[in-house]
């Protein structure tokens, strides 16, 4: 969720939100914030799924070392959500088995 | 980025890049500073809070106005700052291999390099560690006051060292709840103060508890609690669930090391700083000949320390390159040592005091490679 109001950093400035597009679903986000906290933002902490047992995975770092957090952006495989900006209309695809896939298969 | 006009390399531009940065651009040297992120100031402008030591070190200043006056002064100081920059390797010949914002594949060759390379966080390991929703607590820190996004409404604090105290106090203020602070030892690992403010709050810290597992399908839903007893085993029959949506994990950081590997560094291993750390001397400069190291690299402190040695190595380096005379560079420096030393004082800056010091005995005199 936003924190719209904060005792030290005062209100949020209010900027027109971008829209992304993450798994066919349109979410705001503010351009240039890290993907990973747009989608955080909007609720969701899971971003992507392990490749062998599609297990579910989020941010841990924050930094742009544990890829935990990556995801395809606009075809692009393996890009770390933590550190990579939001840019408008990005396309934006969890990876990864999921566990309703291996169980079709 | 061009090479020929660049005197000094420094790597990283968190609090101790920067300094070293301004310290060296100011005594004339040509700086290059190269950083991997999209923004520079390192983990600075996520610091929301007052900062600690005298006048001297900026106390009371929030890190983000620190981080401010530190990016003016390199500005204003004439040194470069190149973001989005990659350095994945140091030569032997002392070329830095750098990938640049713009996917340029670049070799410098600086005079000298300085790595401020910063330090990354612990993990934690229990049954639960992988989902969704736990994430060290710096990038909680980040999320909440950087980007302004909070993961859950609950969250549960693991470990009591500073970070855990200032980031569960900075939840609050953010408007989220903090479940419980759980610290493994006995006693709260870091400043009273801070910890008085949390428990002000109404925020349980339970020492000599752990984390015993995260349950949750996509993400954290709860987590299960227990006691330890004085050998750090846990305590039958004490355990109990909380509701939460995301466990921040607090319990140390570990310096960023690599390129001081790559360049044949001697190291020495001090677990109270964080682990395997390059030797340095009394300027910062490493058993690599024309190597400096400031900041966590050297051993995980704090942020007024790192910028106190990045000042050290940025002065020292311009000394080794001719820009100022010695007698002028000792006294910049011994103020600047006097500063440090000051920071480095009381019940928990003896200690890294005493552990620093073991570092700059293994380190002078010792150049090597």
């Amino acid at each position: 969720m936003r924190i719209l109001r904060h005792p030290i950093l005062g209100n949020l400035d209010e900027q027109p939100p971008v829209f992304i597009e993450v798994d066919g679903e349109l979410i705001p986000a503010r351009e240039g914030e890290p993907i990973a906290a747009a989608i955080i933002a909007a609720g969701r902490l899971k971003l992507r799924h392990t490749r062998k047992s599609g297990e579910p995975r989020g941010v841990f770092c924050g930094i742009g070392r544990c890829t935990d957090c990556v995801m395809t952006v606009d075809g692009q495989a393996n890009v770390r959500t933590c550190v990579t900006p939001v840019k408008a209309g990005m396309k934006i695809v969890t990876q990864g088995a999921s566990p309703e896939r291996e169980a079709q298969e | 980025m061009t090479q020929s006009d660049t005197d000094i390399i420094v790597i990283g531009a968190g609090p101790a890049g920067l300094s070293a940065a301004a310290e060296a651009a100011r005594l004339g040297a040509a700086v290059l500073v190269l950083d991997e992120n999209d923004r520079p100031g390192g983990q600075l402008f996520k610091q929301i809070h007052k900062f600690f030591g005298s006048k001297d070190h900026r106390a009371g200043v929030r890190g983000y106005a620190i981080g401010d006056s530190l990016l003016a002064e390199t500005a204003r100081l004439g040194a470069r700052i190149e973001l989005g920059a990659v350095v994945y390797a140091i030569y032997p010949d002392r070329r830095v291999a750098v990938i640049t914002a713009d996917q340029r594949r670049l070799l410098l060759t600086p005079k000298k390099i300085i790595l401020a390379t910063g330090a990354s966080e612990n993990a934690l390991a229990f049954p639960g560690c992988t989902l969704p929703g736990v994430m060290s607590a710096g990038a909680v820190q980040t999320m909440v006051n950087l980007h302004r996004v909070l993961p859950a409404d609950k969250t549960l604090m693991v470990g009591s060292g500073n970070v855990g105290l200032i980031v569960s106090y900075q939840i609050r203020q953010a408007g989220g709840k903090v479940a419980a602070l759980v610290e493994a030892a006995p006693v709260i690992g870091g400043y009273g103060v801070h910890a008085a403010k949390i428990s002000r709050l109404g925020v349980p810290i339970l020492t000599g508890h752990t984390v015993k597992c995260v349950h949750g399908t996509d993400r954290v839903e709860g987590a299960t609690l227990v006691a330890l007893d004085d050998k750090f085993r846990a305590v039958p029959g004490s355990e109990r669930d909380i509701e939460i949506g995301c466990v921040a994990i607090a319990v140390g950081l570990t310096p960023l090391a690599e390129l001081a590997l790559m360049c044949g560094c001697g190291f020495t291993y001090i677990p109270k700083l964080g682990g395997h750390l390059p030797v340095h001397d009394d300027n910062m400069e490493t058993t690599a000949a024309g190597i400096y190291v400031a900041g966590d690299i050297t051993g995980v402190e704090e942020a007024s320390s790192a910028m106190e040695e990045g000042r050290l190595a940025g002065i020292a380096a311009a000394e080794a390159l001719g820009r100022v005379a010695p007698s002028e560079a000792a006294a910049l420096k011994q103020a600047v040592w006097a500063r440090l030393n000051a920071l480095r004082t009381g019940r928990f800056g003896q200690a890294r005091r005493d552990a620093k010091e073991r570092i700059t005995a293994e380190g002078r005199g010792a150049h090597v490679v």
